[in-house]
């Protein structure tokens, strides 16, 4: 009966912290819930009034909405896309010995330890200004035009931005997964003849299935709430074309102080959050079950 | 069609020399088993064979080609891992497949020679599976069955059987010997285990610290070794190595006598000792002896051989089958 009672001290015991983050995470969410059906906004106090779905109505057919929807998926979808691959060649590289190899590995993990709002800062600045920047002292270098990044290719700028940041975890990750592929596969596929492509495309690919996986999911969690960059670089500009759901929000609740109609996106973000999820898993998750 | 030949093959990392010099000629359609402690140099040596390991000098000759310098899959050779090194995430069939689709086959080729191989390997049911889903023995036939697929000049096996338990290896060991016989090419088999090596070679070569000790066929091994670590190493249970004056009656620093060249009486006899343990095996009885002024020397004993620990017995060694050593080892 020992594995009874160790059980329920077990439950007993673990209940606390159980507990605590069900609150963490139930209060906030039904709060915005509540709110998300009041007409509740910072500059008329005292009328909130309970309005059905007006909010969501208002969120939903807003145009922004759909743009800002659209953003949000180039954003993660371009992000993913560098990464990835980048992170691929980058692991493949890092593997291989050469001289400096610990100093090398340590530099490239070092942006993924800069904050967002840092690093947006310094590529707005140090980098894609069209005047200051170093990219434009480049193209001026050999007599190109500058290109003003967050007027021309405002999103490409950001989805650049992001990726740089997210690239090292990409890496890392990889990297780790390569380190286990099995020294003798390798060879064995050597002496079957295959040539380092056809050893990347059979061998190295499957191999870093389960990886990618992982980096693809777990980055699209983070990548779906992109906010710091987007607020230090462009707000949202030009006009629209860097706004996604995420800054859209902040918009609704702190430029235009419409409360109620911010807690209706964040439901609304939540919602298309977990649908996303939800083809993730069911596209990519059955990787993680071999 | 696969004969080796490798010309003062010697390997080095860094200035730690692995494998001083070596000659070494292998014909066609031999099986050859290097054979040698761990750490002696072996697998060294087969993977400069295969390719995977660059050669510090000397030249490796297949097939009257100098191949010293080729990549793996030019030399025409199949290898077969200790670890099998299936490819986890391809069934069976696309692993047997593998070699003849990188080589650029014809789908049609291809599936006739996959089902084949998998026919003589008895793994025709197991075709759709994956390798996670096999037990070891079938694992080792896939990975063998990738291996003939090539149709190479030489296999060449990584100690192929010591992941698998104890009654499989004797099933493998049998069924690698019947390949050999229903292929006829040369097999390069390496080893730890004298008993493999002693029961599948044709040839075999025993290597200790990177040098060839002896090379020769199983039962010239066996009959006259060539010096003292030929004679310890070959054989089982171990020859009985005596020194001191047991030894130097017989004009020798070291004698070694074979535990079943040595007659046991409980009567009389050259030596006399006292019985230790005893391994009833059934057929045959190791009886361990501690004998005076000699040391321990173990016997082989008929099965129905009955002793007791610690009863006094008399030993007597076939004087027509003692090896004699002398002071460097060397046979005299």
């Amino acid at each position: 009966m020992a594995t009874l009672q160790t059980r329920a001290t077990a439950r007993i015991m673990m209940s606390p912290a159980v507990i605590l983050l069900f609150l963490w995470m139930i209060v906030p969410l039904v709060m915005t819930l509540y709110f998300s059906f009041l007409r509740y906004n910072l500059l008329m106090p005292g009328t909130e009034e309970y309005v059905g779905f007006l909010n969501y109505r208002y969120f939903l057919t807003d145009p922004a909405f759909f743009t800002a929807l659209g953003n949000t998926l180039l954003l993660v979808g371009g992000t993913l896309l560098i990464t990835v691959i980048g992170g691929i060649l980058l692991a493949i590289v890092l593997d291989q010995p050469f001289w400096g190899q610990g100093i090398v590995r340590l530099l490239v993990i070092a942006p993924f330890f800069v904050m967002p709002t840092v690093s947006a800062l310094v590529w707005k600045n140090m980098l894609m200004h069209p005047v200051n920047g170093l990219f434009a002292w480049i193209a001026r270098t050999f007599g190109f035009a500058p290109v003003d990044w967050f007027a021309q290719v405002p999103l490409f700028s950001i989805i650049l931005i992001v990726a740089w940041q997210w690239l090292p975890f990409a890496t890392l990750i990889l990297l780790t997964a390569l380190q286990s592929l099995d020294g003798e596969q390798i060879e064995a596929a050597e002496m079957d003849g295959a040539g380092p492509l056809s050893r990347f495309i059979y061998l190295v690919l499957p191999h870093l299935s389960r990886a990618i996986t992982v980096v693809i999911l777990i980055q699209t969690i983070f990548l779906l709430s992109v906010f710091a960059e987007i607020l230090v670089t462009t707000n949202g500009g030009p006009g629209l074309q860097t706004t996604n759901i995420a800054y859209l929000i902040y918009s609704q609740a702190l430029l235009q102080f419409d409360v109620g109609g911010a807690s209706a996106g964040g439901i609304v973000a939540v919602i298309l959050a977990n649908i996303v999820a939800f083809f993730l898993i069911r596209l990519i998750g059955k990787n993680l079950e071999r | 069609m696969g004969s080796i030949t490798l010309e003062k093959v010697s390997k080095s990392f860094g200035t730690t020399s692995v494998i001083p010099e070596i000659d070494l000629e292998i014909n066609d359609g031999e099986f050859v088993v290097f054979v040698g402690p761990s750490g002696c140099g072996k697998s060294t040596l087969l993977r400069m064979i295969a390719g995977l390991e660059d050669l510090s000098g000397g030249r490796i000759i297949i097939d009257g080609k100098d191949m010293s310098n080729e990549a793996p899959a030019k030399r025409g050779l199949s290898m077969v891992f200790q670890s099998y090194a299936l490819y986890p995430h391809m069934s069976v069939y696309q692993n047997i497949a593998f070699p003849l689709k990188m080589d650029g086959q014809e789908k049609s080729a291809i599936d006739k020679k996959v089902k084949d191989a998998a026919h003589t390997l008895n793994l025709t049911s197991y075709l759709d599976r994956r390798p996670g889903q096999l037990s070891g023995g079938q694992r080792q036939r896939v990975a063998i069955g990738r291996a003939i697929v090539r149709q190479p000049k030489a296999f060449l096996f990584d100690e192929p059987l010591s992941n698998l338990d104890a009654a499989l290896r004797g099933n493998m060991r049998l069924e690698i010997s019947d390949l050999h016989h229903q292929l006829k090419t040369t097999m390069i088999y390496v080893t730890h285990d004298q008993v493999e090596a002693m029961t599948m070679a044709d040839k075999i070569v025993v290597l200790n610290a990177g040098r060839i000790e002896q090379v020769g066929s199983p039962l010239e091994l066996y009959k006259s070794p060539r010096n003292v670590f030929v004679a310890g190493f070959i054989g089982s249970p171990r020859m009985n190595l005596v020194s001191g004056a047991a030894a130097e009656k017989h004009n020798a620093t070291t004698l070694g006598v074979r535990p079943e060249h040595v007659q046991i009486s409980k009567t009389e006899g050259a030596w006399k000792g006292t019985v230790g343990v005893t391994e009833h095996l059934g057929s045959d009885t190791f009886i361990h002896v501690d004998a005076d002024g000699v040391g321990k020397i173990t016997v082989r004993a008929d099965g129905d051989f009955a002793t007791e620990h610690g009863q006094s017995i008399y030993l007597t060694p076939d004087p027509n089958r003692l090896h004699r050593f002398d002071a460097n080892g060397q046979a005299i």
